[in-house]
């Protein structure tokens, strides 16, 4: 039999090294590419933070050289700006707190890269996400990893099926620990490179202050629930929904409850106050959905899980899709929910679909 | 590996070269020291750079060793420009598809001491547009620092007419980057009359790590190096005798042998464009196809990305290289296509492929094989 031939996406860390490694064990041609998603990468010097710099091309390049595949480097820059840097501005400006990475699988990785691949005359991708694809009458299913710390497969539950059938996920099975491990015996000096957390195009990892250089900073009042100002603020998309810290209230509270942003208003630039108890959140809209399978049938009820956040935990709902809007009602209120962030669907730990936060109730 | 046309990024060495360097790296001595060990190397190393002289026809005292062509490049460059700044001149002239070897030297003196760039165009193909340096020299007369223009180049071997351009400069400085030029085709600097050359010795059979700047003797230069003044007191590092030794052997073996290699790389390099245009008609080639080296070609297959192609002739053993990429390996459009008047997308559907002597038949065959798949692939990875 011919062997399958894929790329594998490599950020230059240890899961994506270790993923490629397991796909020439497990038979397949396996070409390292690096992508390259700034601009100006000669000029995006930025240590070991982020994903997009010279030294993590370079790292990416020396693991390749290690596993003994060919390496190359896709500028991806014009893509990765249009599909999530703008985006990421945009849903901020509109007072939505959106999640990149998830847009960046979408776009990027699984769209892109893919389609590239696809066109190059490779059959799939392989990436160092911590998730499970399994193969199912629908078609390939999308699943938790066996590491709940580290699944993944919350950012990756934006991929349609025809995603997840070219997406293939060798450390689904495994925990991180044993990623590193597993480095080192392979002789990958990446081993002991440091998990990124930040925002890789964020570099300093100062949120709020890279949104003002590029959003500007207007100010404009802190309110409470009857408009009444407490405040002010620098900037309202700087503020995140269930933020206690940094608000700088003049006013304070009654009762000298804590209080959190309940929601951020473009239009008027104010931020709205609230206590604990107005954070509580039951229902969630969202849209458009994309399933990673059979989309379910429109207004039936169904039990499964939710999930609002990259590391949240699973909330128990019902959830139904009336044909335009995924719904979820939940067992139990959550708190502090933003919008713009994705609410993903389970059933059991398979992902059923998911849609970007519009409403909250 | 199938098939190598990479050989302007750097060639095999030659046989004389290897064993030249295999000798010299058994024998002990720095060429500086007084005793006789280094006076051995040091023999060895002069008589290298007579060689050297004989092979580009200068003076051996006019040959200054540096560790790369780039380095020999910066040190002209920046040298030739410092001391025209001390009376004032601060204009360089220069292509606008020059090395980045080059460009970037020029560029870091704007950026840092002030000099002004005056960048002449050139046309499609290739070459320099010598009334607008006439006009170039004439309005800025009296400010120049030096010119510096590639003799040849990288990316689609167009040879340009050094002697007419220095004739234009008058007693301004000339620079000239022969880095892909020596060895390939006639070069005499002094008929050239060029105040400085580069040449480099991997680029002929050489070892990396060895080159040379030609800078006519008298001419006393800033260093950019400081140290033990080794090279005139113009290039400082102890004396890389191997190196030095090799890149004779090597530039003696080229230019011994240039005439008949050359007959047989322009045949090789005709047989590479015929079978390419066989098997995808719609391709061009880009630079003068009279006034050119003897084995660089440079091929735009339109409607196709050149990393894809690289990539895909890569996986079935085939080299050759796509322009220029930064330091972290990303493709950027090669400014010298841009230059040309190619657009943007056309720049990055270009392939450069060097020929050599070494290269066979059996090796474009080989790309001829599959050459085709190869563009409907990439084609189809270009839509969205």
């Amino acid at each position: 039999m011919k062997k399958l031939k894929v790329i594998a996406a490599m950020s230059g860390g240890v899961d994506s090294a270790v993923a490629a490694a397991r796909a020439v064990d497990a038979g397949y041609e396996v070409v390292g590419v690096h992508l390259a998603l700034s601009s100006n990468p000669q000029k995006y010097r930025s240590g070991a933070r982020g994903c997009c710099t010279i030294e993590d091309s370079h790292d990416a390049r020396r693991a390749a050289d290690v596993i003994g595949i060919p390496f190359y480097i896709w500028d991806m820059a014009e893509e990765f700006h249009k599909g999530v840097v703008e985006n990421f501005l945009s849903e901020y400006q509109a007072g939505r707190t959106p999640n990149p990475c998830l847009r960046c699988n979408e776009k990027i990785k699984f769209e892109a890269v893919l389609d590239r691949a696809k066109g190059l005359g490779f059959d799939g991708v392989v990436t160092g996400h911590y998730a499970i694809t399994k193969d199912s009458p629908a078609g390939k299913t999308l699943h938790r990893a066996a590491d709940p710390e580290k699944d993944q497969s919350y950012v990756l539950a934006v991929l349609r099926t025809d995603q997840i059938a070219g997406a293939i996920f060798p450390l689904g099975d495994t925990v991180k620990t044993d990623t590193r491990k597993e480095a080192k015996e392979r002789g990958l000096f990446v081993a002991n490179k440091p998990d990124s957390h930040d925002i890789c195009f964020v570099p300093s990892g100062d949120n709020a202050g890279w949104l003002r250089e590029r959003l500007g900073s207007e100010s404009g009042d802190i309110v409470d629930g009857d408009g009444k100002k407490l405040g002010e603020h620098k900037g309202a998309y700087t503020y995140t929904i269930g933020q206690r810290r940094g608000l700088n209230l003049t006013v304070p509270d009654k009762t000298g409850e804590p209080r959190y942003v309940l929601k951020i208003e473009p239009k008027s630039n104010t931020v709205v106050v609230g206590t604990h108890e107005e954070l509580a959140i039951n229902s969630i809209l969202a849209a458009p959905p994309t399933w990673c399978g059979i989309a379910p049938e429109i207004n039936k009820e169904l039990r499964g899980f939710a999930q609002v956040r990259a590391h949240g935990a699973p909330l128990p709902c019902n959830y139904k899709f009336d044909g335009t809007n995924l719904i979820a009602n939940l067992d139990q209120p959550v708190f502090g929910l933003a919008t713009g962030q994705a609410l993903a669907i389970y059933d059991g730990d398979r992902v059923v679909g998911s849609a970007t936060i519009n409403e909250t109730i | 590996m199938l098939a190598y046309f990479d050989h302007a990024a750097t060639t095999p060495m030659v046989e004389p070269a290897i064993t030249a360097l295999n000798n010299q790296l058994k024998k002990l001595g720095n060429a500086s020291s007084l005793h006789s060990a280094g006076r051995s190397v040091r023999k060895d190393l002069e008589q290298g750079r007579e060689e050297i002289a004989l092979a580009i026809d200068c003076a051996p005292s006019e040959v200054i060793f540096t560790a790369s062509g780039t380095e020999a490049n910066n040190l002209a460059i920046k040298g030739l420009f410092w001391k025209g700044a001390k009376d004032n001149k601060k204009v360089i002239i220069t292509s606008t598809f020059e090395h980045h070897a080059v460009m970037d030297p020029i560029i870091w003196l704007a950026e840092h001491e002030g000099a002004q760039i005056v960048g002449i165009k050139v046309d499609r193909k290739g070459f320099i547009d010598l009334t607008e340096l006439k006009e170039a020299v004439e309005k800025h007369k009296g400010e120049v620092a030096l010119i510096s223009i590639m003799h040849s180049n990288n990316e689609v071997g167009t040879i340009e007419d050094i002697a007419q351009i220095v004739k234009i400069a008058g007693d301004i400085p000339v620079h000239s980057d022969c880095v892909q030029s020596f060895g390939k085709v006639d070069l005499s600097f002094k008929k050239l009359g060029v105040t400085a050359a580069t040449v480099s010795a991997h680029k002929v059979g050489g070892p990396l790590g060895v080159a040379a700047l030609i800078l006519k003797r008298g001419l006393d230069i800033e260093p950019i190096l400081h140290g033990g003044g080794q090279e005139r007191d113009i290039r400082s590092g102890t004396f890389n005798a191997p190196g030095i030794v090799a890149f004779a052997a090597a530039a003696t073996d080229a230019v011994a042998n240039k005439k008949e290699r050359d007959i047989k790389i322009r045949q090789l390099k005709q047989e590479l464009i015929n079978t390419i245009k066989k098997n995808v008609s719609d391709i061009w080639v880009n630079g003068d196809q009279e006034n050119c080296l003897p084995g660089i070609v440079s091929i735009t297959f339109p409607k196709t990305d050149s990393e894809g192609l690289l990539l895909l002739l890569d996986a079935e053993g085939i080299a050759c290289s796509t322009g220029s990429a930064c330091s972290a390996g990303v493709q950027r459009p090669s400014h010298v296509l841009l230059a040309m008047g190619l657009t943007e997308d056309e720049t990055t559907s270009t392939l450069r492929f060097s020929l050599s002597y070494t290269n066979t038949v059996n090796e474009i065959a080989a790309l001829g094989a599959v050459i085709s798949t190869v563009v409907t692939k990439s084609r189809a990875a270009m839509v969205k």
